[in-house]
């Protein structure tokens, strides 16, 4: 159970605060453009500057850098450094090194089969279609195995039919398999609604509780209205 | 991120390395602050001195921008095979040692040289290379084609749909479009290059001279190693660091030009303009840059093979203190780009405004009282070489650093990357292109340096081009091509193998 309360971040003349408690599976964030979402990420990962706290599972750690909190996420781009191999990459996730030895290789390859990258060991980013690259992101994030996963709208970039590819697939292996706690960043509410089990509305400076999906659609909210209009 | 808590990036490194120096400049700053005589006053000579040093800064940067502006022109509209050779040509004096640029004019514009020799043919009174013509014409040579290409940077940057328009409107394209671009781009060129000017020690050295043509920073010299009046050469020193500060508040924000080349590759399709004319002028340009290398070439094959063992040595004396200054500023320049900042920008701007002749003359009057300053002189040369070419290797490798860590700062840090993992796994691998330029820049600037080293060093530590100096000045002739060409090459080699060791296999 991922916890906050009164969690604030203020940037310039920008304010959002945030209680709610959020539990495992996956959560959509949705909101107008500008109105926080990736902001609201960011303070649990810890890349900006807050008050308040964070909790998982009664433990606080909204005082711990980015690198030690229980986080993974998943950027919109360059999720993978183009001067490592996938296999250097997704082993990262694994162990902060270049060099893995054979047991590991082989943690990597089986993780990657289960994306649907098997083969890909040794190629390059710059090789891979942006799917492929998702696939792999995705693959990292399942070997560095934290209870909590953001994704700042990791599938904007893809077309439709693959984009429903990877979020079933995300779904499938980050709260079936794991049972990870997920935020996800999204505009899209066909996104929501294949796979969120609740949604966040983020607007006016406030992230309001988690709302099921079904609800959250059937009656929404008078900001998702507008946005949804403007969206056209 | 401005609010980032997320500080994946080392910045203490940075910090010491501003720290030492900013203590370098100002710490030498204070120590001929300390030791200048001023009950003498300044004697006329030394008011002639400064005269001059402004004089022939000011009308060499004039003639730099005027000269430039027409080459520029032509290159950005015109298309043809080899132009992109002499768009590399025109980087090529930056990395020229000037004392191999200097005999290059001596051998086209001296007295037995190409022109006179033309002009003799038809009657004609010859010119004299010595004196304030000749250092004006050697500070066009090394700086005119620096201007062209910020110039022609100008020119490429201006959106082509615009030329399209006033060709379809038949408006004037000069007070369109290129008056208002010059107007941009032609201050800060000319403040860079009069800066380059002010502190251009060989070229005096070799070409100046006399009543007449010194500057302050070779009557620095002579009073130091002639004289020996340490409180004479703090008060030139103090003076010459006033000219340079006076000169670099006017250059305020103005960073090390660039200097890859980089977008330089096209041309703007233009509708106006002669072709025959456009032709003349790069032919000229081209003339200019290529007559004193090829004049280099072609007499020092003779002399290049029965070089005196000497030279030998100064030559290997030479190749390793280029290395370490290029080490040592690539580290330096590592640590400063990886900090960022305002005191890093100070810090990088700093070297472009000091004089090597300040800075060494400060560090002499620190060394003397202590030790033998001759036998510091490759350490001390290594020092100052690194720090003043840290400018320009700093505007290689800072952009790259930024960008870095705004594409994979966040990703590094949620993997959980300690700075160390981050340096070793991300960053390196990444910066090997913009290290590897930066690099062989710094190794190609210490290994031409004819400064602090005139200074400092006695016959046990002379350098390359100090040897090809005395060779010079012994009219050996026939030795000093051939220590010019062995120089030249050596410069462009170590440019060359660390620039290409630079992106070898590496990803972009």
């Amino acid at each position: 159970m991922l916890t906050l309360e009164a969690l604030t971040v203020r940037q310039d003349d920008f304010q959002l605060t945030a209680t709610l408690r959020i539990g495992v599976g996956v959560t959509a964030v949705m909101g107008p453009s500008g109105a926080g979402k990736s902001t609201f990420l960011n303070a649990i990962a810890g890349f900006v500057a807050n008050v308040g706290v964070i909790k998982l599972d009664g433990d606080r750690i909204d005082a711990l850098p980015p690198a030690k909190r229980p986080v993974s996420m998943i950027f919109q781009d360059n999720n993978l450094f183009p001067h490592l191999t996938i296999c250097e990459n997704v082993g990262l996730g694994l162990r902060l090194n270049r060099k893995l030895n054979d047991v590991e290789r082989q943690v990597v390859s089986a993780v990657l089969g289960r994306v649907g990258m098997a083969g890909y060991e040794d190629r390059k980013p710059a090789a891979l279609s942006g799917g492929q690259q998702s696939r792999a992101a995705l693959a990292r994030t399942l070997l560095a195995g934290q209870p909590i996963v953001l994704l700042d709208e990791p599938f904007a970039a893809l077309g439709p039919g693959l984009k429903h590819e990877m979020l079933d697939l995300t779904s499938a292996v980050l709260t079936e398999d794991r049972g990870c706690t997920v935020l996800m960043v999204t505009h899209d509410p066909n996104d929501a609604k294949r796979i969120a089990d609740q949604v966040v509305w983020v607007g006016d400076g406030i992230v309001a509780p988690p709302v099921a999906t079904a609800d959250f659609f059937g009656n929404p909210p008078e900001g998702l209205r507008d946005y949804l209009g403007k969206m056209g | 991120m401005a609010h980032s808590p997320v500080a994946i990036n080392p910045r203490w490194p940075g910090g010491i390395v501003a720290g030492l120096v900013l203590a370098l400049m100002l710490g030498t700053l204070c120590a001929v602050a300390v030791r200048a005589e001023f009950q003498t006053g300044l004697a006329v000579a030394d008011w002639a001195a400064i005269r001059f040093t402004v004089a022939q800064a000011f009308v060499s940067a004039a003639l730099s921008c005027l000269l430039a502006i027409p080459v520029a022109r032509a290159l950005a509209r015109r298309q043809f095979r080899g132009r992109s050779a002499i768009i590399t040509l025109l980087g090529a004096p930056f990395l020229l040692p000037v004392i191999v640029a200097v005999l290059g004019l001596i051998m086209v514009f001296g007295r037995n040289g190409v022109l006179n020799n033309a002009l003799g043919y038809f009657g004609l009174q010859e010119v004299s290379i010595y004196g304030f013509h000749g250092v004006v014409l050697a500070h066009v040579f090394f700086n005119m084609p620096l201007v062209t290409r910020l110039i022609l940077q100008g020119w490429l940057s201006v959106p082509s749909e615009r030329f399209r328009l006033a060709a379809s409107l038949g408006a004037p394209i000069g007070r369109l479009i290129e008056w208002p671009m010059l107007r941009g781009v032609l201050p800060p060129a000319f403040l860079v290059v009069f800066l380059i000017c002010l502190t251009s020690f060989a070229v005096a050295l070799t070409l100046g001279g006399g009543p007449k043509a010194t500057t302050v920073e070779l009557a620095i010299y002579q009073a130091l190693r002639f004289d020996f009046d340490l409180g004479r050469a703090a008060l030139l020193a103090l003076i010459q660091f006033g000219i340079c500060a006076i000169a670099a508040l006017f250059a305020w924000g103005i960073t090390g030009p660039e200097l890859t080349g980089a977008g330089l590759d096209r041309a703007v399709q233009r509708w106006d303009g002669g072709v025959k004319r456009d032709a003349l002028i790069i032919g000229l340009a081209a003339m200019f840059l290529l007559l004193p290398l090829g004049m280099i070439v072609l007499r020092g094959l003779a002399g290049m093979f029965s070089l005196p063992p000497e030279v030998w040595q100064a030559a290997v004396r030479s190749v390793i203190v280029a290395l370490c200054s290029a080490m040592l500023c690539t580290l330096l320049a590592l640590a400063l780009a990886l900090r960022a900042g305002r005191l890093v920008a100070i810090t990088g701007v700093l070297p472009l405004a000091a004089s090597s002749l300040v800075v060494g003359t400060g560090l002499f009057l620190l060394v003397y009282p202590f030790v033998s300053p001759a036998k510091l002189a490759l350490p001390i040369t290594v020092l100052v070489n690194a720090v003043l070419a840290l400018p320009f290797v700093l505007r290689s490798i800072g952009p790259a650093v930024a960008k870095i860590e705004a594409d994979f700062g966040r990703l590094g840090a949620s993997l959980g990357m300690t700075q160390w993992t981050w340096l070793r796994l991300i960053v390196l691998p990444r910066l090997r292109a913009p290290i590897g330029f930066g690099a062989g820049l710094a190794a190609a600037l210490s290994m031409g340096d004819l400064g602090v080293i005139a200074l400092f060093a006695g016959d046990a530590q002379e350098t390359l081009p100090l040897a090809m100096y005395r060779l010079m000045g012994a009219y050996k002739t026939e030795a000093a091509s051939g220590a010019a060409l062995l120089l030249l090459t050596l410069s462009f080699a170590l440019f060359w193998i660390c620039d290409r060791g630079g992106p070898a296999d590496a990803d972009t």
